[in-house]
């Protein structure tokens, strides 16, 4: 299933993570099958609560799934413990939504750089100032004027320009960036966009994007997948999927991304509602209390992810194509 | 700008802070007629969200406003703290971003719905609780009856913005400002929250206020559109016409570097390079000139002034301005 | 090439300066604090009478060129007294929150950071320690092990372990969940390397502040403790033994309690004004705007 590429540097296999809070569990992520290729950038959409962030943590093993594996390269995160574990973690990254909270407030730039080559046991001082100066240097900031001040003298686009550093500075192979750019101001997006490109390609990264603007995220991806609370809908190369997409739920995101057009008059026919609570989801399909196609076998069963175009798969009983 | 129900005429916001005197807003001109809609499109810290606190006159205290804000014939900036006290909420309504803050947590909806129509309007209880019910209704919450004796954190954010909605709609106010309302929201609650701003601005004949980052929330739901960078509006016009013909780059360049669906993966976004000017230090020429790529001469000598272009509608504030006819 | 941030090349030579005014009450209560800690320290070098020699013939003698401050019930100088008495005040006062903040620091931080079984037995026994009343337990103590300083240090600094407990775990609590400490996971980093760099220099403020608040209190306690005569053994003067000694003489000679009670009464509040001032003057949110 999902086959996509021959040579997946993160394979994901029938993860399931829940998760209790006042005694109630919620089914965050259910059942998720995915695969990322080499060099490969994969958006994971998807609205507030769906299981995106928990998806992006538990690849991390930040979250204990309750099964299935994360395989890495060819490792199984979710068997790895301790100090093999560690190890591991330095070749996959994270970069955070809120970029000011990410960075340590008492401490300077220089050291928050830099502190990922002391983990990972750099000890030649030289060494680790030379990478933290290249990297600072990458990611349009002065080394010199930057490295000895606090995160607070910083805007929130320069924090996360300082938070791409130093998930650069070990030379990661893949990153996982959770809305990274949806905290903050439409200008300073599209740089801190452009910039995750470049880095891509000068350090040669797979990522997995998680956002819930879905234009922010075909603006980076070649591939998307479309999560509505806890399970996968829709999986495709990006353009196909935004021309065509086969899950009513894929095409009602597109459908709600406002138009900086005034000729296109907002349509009227999103659906009112909003996503029932992952402690008690629907039965069968998912979105089926949303969804305009919805039958009594949408009730019943629970639709599988199959292929509806070359590599576009959906798990809808009705697709629109 | 006659006949307008609200106009700001040369309102300044100065706002006193350790690093000295910045300047919120910065000579600003602004009407919405009756029925109207508004759109200020901004960055965060562009001085938006002061200009809605100063027509609201809720500014901070140690901030200073000097200019005037007609609304509907008064001048507020004059009016007693008693009567401002009674125009707000009656004639002067407004909707914040997060609703969790606005919204009192430690209260049910019922009682803080019910409260703001007894306090304004001479209804009683039963009369009072049956138009919060029927409010509810009209903003979209099911079973709006069971939803009074509920508490704000047992709904979900797109309900307890549909409740202050609701909230500031109970007094069928002249003058709704919607500062932010969607952007803590979901694209799809956005969408429908949006949808349900439009319906009941309409349905009043209200004149409304959106206050947003996003250009694409004002494209289709306004009538008219105030871009302010540094504290100052630097284009307004018509939003047809704002959308179609503008004059500012820094419009231009706001709207280009929006990620679009009808672009290929991998296209780098024009992005505006730099960030906002520190606004306790403002510059001496046009505030977008170190970011703009058409800023020459004058640019960073002399502060352009709004002035008009073909039609007196449509105002901008720059000496080279993107070619008439040019634009999205 | 990555796009150039201009605008902060502009700025680098505008450093905003952080600069904001103490105000001379803050200048009053650093003069005090210099103050009482130099003729504590300097105590032996300063050429006073000794405060254990008793003079029978000038008991509650009034200020005079030779007793500064008078004397007291048993002839002793009553200034001596008040700075040895000082001595073992800050002493105490200093010591016991010491214990309190390391113990009590220490054991929040891993509560706050571990959570689960282990918080619950913590705050549990925290619980029980804040059930026990103060009073008894240092009777206890003080009957079991004796009258000493040491003893009284001890006392006065587990009594001050839950509250310590408490502050540091709620700054953990909230800390924990923040994305630099997930972002620190995320890169590898273990558990000592974490709750060291990155919580620790957070935690270490609000735990400072209330450190300041712990000495004042403790000079305070122990002050009551020394009065009811469960405190520092004589013939040791400490404050609160001096007033408890100048209330048997508070119709004749008011002064000899009134005078330790202002000495007193200065430090606890110059300790206070010192650390809301330090609390305000570091919190590095007030540097952004």
């Amino acid at each position: 299933m999902l086959q996509t590429a021959s040579d997946p540097l993160m394979k994901v296999e029938n993860l399931v993570v829940e998760y209790s809070v006042g005694g109630k569990t919620i089914h965050a992520v259910s059942d998720v099958s995915l695969e990322i290729a080499r060099g490969e950038t994969l958006g994971l959409v998807g609205e507030s609560g769906c299981g995106k962030s928990t998806l992006g943590r538990a690849v991390l093993q930040l979250r204990q799934a309750v099964s299935g594996k994360v395989l890495f390269d060819g490792h199984d995160l979710t068997t790895l413990k301790g100090e093999s574990l560690r190890k591991m973690r330095r070749r996959v990254q994270l970069i955070f939504q809120d970029p000011i909270a990410s960075l340590n407030p008492r401490r300077r730039i220089g050291d928050i750089v830099a502190e990922p080559l002391m983990i990972a046991g750099v000890k030649d001082p030289e060494e680790r100032k030379r990478r933290v100066d290249e990297v600072l240097s990458a990611v349009g900031l002065d080394p010199a004027l930057v490295s000895g001040r606090q995160p607070h003298e910083f805007s929130g686009g320069q924090c996360q320009r300082i938070c791409i550093a130093r998930s650069l500075v070990l030379n990661p192979e893949f990153v996982i960036c959770d809305e990274p750019v949806s905290a903050l101001d439409v200008s300073i997006r599209a740089q801190i966009l452009n910039l995750l490109e470049e880095m891509k390609a000068r350090y040669g990264l797979t990522l997995l994007f998680i956002a819930h603007d879905l234009a922010v995220v075909k603006a980076v991806s070649d591939r998307v997948a479309v999560m509505y609370l806890g399970r996968l809908c829709e999986v495709g190369p990006s353009e196909q999927l935004f021309a065509r997409p086969a899950h009513p739920y894929t095409a009602l995101l597109i459908e709600a991304i406002p138009v900086p057009d005034p000729d296109v008059r907002p349509t009227q026919s999103v659906p009112v509602g909003e996503p029932p609570s992952p402690i008690a989801p629907p039965s069968g399909c998912r979105f089926r209390t949303r969804c305009p196609r919805a039958d009594a076998r949408c009730a019943g069963e629970v639709p599988e992810l199959r292929v509806v175009a070359p590599g576009q798969f959906a798990a809808c009983h009705h697709p629109l194509i | 700008m006659s006949g307008a129900l609200l106009s700001v005429e040369d309102a300044v916001v100065d706002l006193p802070t350790p690093r000295g005197n910045l300047r919120a807003v910065d000579h600003v001109d602004l009407a919405v007629g009756a029925g109207k809609t508004l759109g200020i499109v901004g960055e965060s810290g562009c001085g938006k969200t002061m200009l809605s606190r100063a027509v609201l006159q809720l500014l901070p205290k140690k901030a200073k406003l000097s200019g005037r804000v007609m609304f509907n014939g008064q001048d507020l900036t004059t009016l007693s703290a008693e009567k401002l006290r009674k125009l707000r909420g009656r004639s002067l309504a407004v909707v914040f971003q997060d609703p969790m803050t606005s919204l009192n947590p430690v209260l049910t909806i019922g009682t803080q719905l019910i409260e703001t129509i007894q306090e304004h309007l001479e209804l009683d209880l039963a009369q009072a609780r049956q138009r919060s019910i029927e409010l509810l209704a009209a903003v979209g919450i099911p079973a709006p009856e069971q939803r009074l004796a509920q508490y704000p954190h047992q709904l979900s954010g797109g309900m307890r913005q549909r409740v202050a909605i609701a909230i500031a709609l109970s007094c069928e106010p002249q003058l709704l400002i919607a500062d932010e309302p969607t952007t803590a929201l979901d694209v799809t609650i956005q969408a429908q929250i949006l949808d349900l701003l439009a319906r009941e601005q309409q349905r009043r004949h209200m004149a409304m206020i959106i206050i947003t980052h996003d250009l694409g929330v004002v494209a289709g739901r306004t009538d008219e559109v105030a871009v302010m960078y540094a504290g100052r509006v630097v284009e307004r016009a018509p939003t047809p016409a704002l959308f179609k013909q503008m004059r500012m780059p820094y419009t231009e360049a706001l709207l280009a570097a929006l990620p679009k669906l009808d672009v290929a993966p991998h296209t780098p976004l024009p992005a505006i390079s730099g960030r906002p000017p520190d606004p306790t230090r403002p510059l001496k020429g046009c505030s977008f000139s170190p970011r703009c790529r058409y800023s020459a001469g004058r640019c960073t000598t002399e502060k352009p002034r709004l002035s008009p272009a073909e039609t007196q509608e449509h105002l901008y504030a720059c000496f080279h301005p993107i070619a008439a006819g040019v634009g999205a | 090439m990555a796009t150039l941030e201009l605008s902060l090349e502009e700025e680098a030579g505008a450093t905003p300066v952080r600069r904001r005014r103490l105000g001379t009450l803050f200048w009053f209560a650093i003069g005090w604090m210099v103050l009482v800690f130099a003729v504590a320290i300097f105590a032996d070098l300063l050429p006073l009478p000794n405060p254990t020699d008793m003079d029978m013939l000038e008991r509650r003698a009034p200020i005079s060129a030779e007793h500064w401050l008078g004397t007291d019930g048993l002839g002793r100088d009553e200034l001596s007294r008040l700075i040895y008495g000082a001595r073992i005040s800050l002493i105490v006062g200093l010591c016991a929150p010491m214990i309190g903040v390391t113990i009590g620091g220490a054991l929040g931080m891993l509560a706050g950071y571990f959570r689960g079984r282990f918080e619950s037995v913590v705050v549990g026994s925290m619980d029980v320690l804040l059930a026990f009343p103060p009073l008894i337990l240092a009777l206890a103590v003080t009957a079991y092990l004796g009258q000493s300083i040491f003893n009284l240090t001890c006392i006065l600094g587990v009594l001050g372990i839950p509250a310590f407990m408490r502050v540091s775990r709620a700054a953990t609590l909230t800390l924990a969940r923040r994305e630099f400490v997930i972002a620190a996971q995320a890169l590898g980093a273990t558990h000592a390397r974490i709750l060291l760099r990155e919580l620790l220099p957070n935690v270490l403020l609000p735990l400072l502040a209330f450190f300041l608040l712990g000495v004042a209190v403790t000079i305070v306690v122990e002050g009551s403790l020394s009065f009811l005569g469960l405190g520092v053994p004589p013939p040791i003067s400490s404050w609160g033994s001096m007033i408890g000694e100048g209330r048997e003489s508070l119709d004749v000679a008011p002064m000899l309690a009134f005078i330790p009670a202002i000495a007193m009464f200065l430090t606890v509040l110059a300790f206070n004004l010192i650390g809301d001032t330090m609390r305000a003057l570091t919190d590095p949110r007030q540097g952004a705007l």
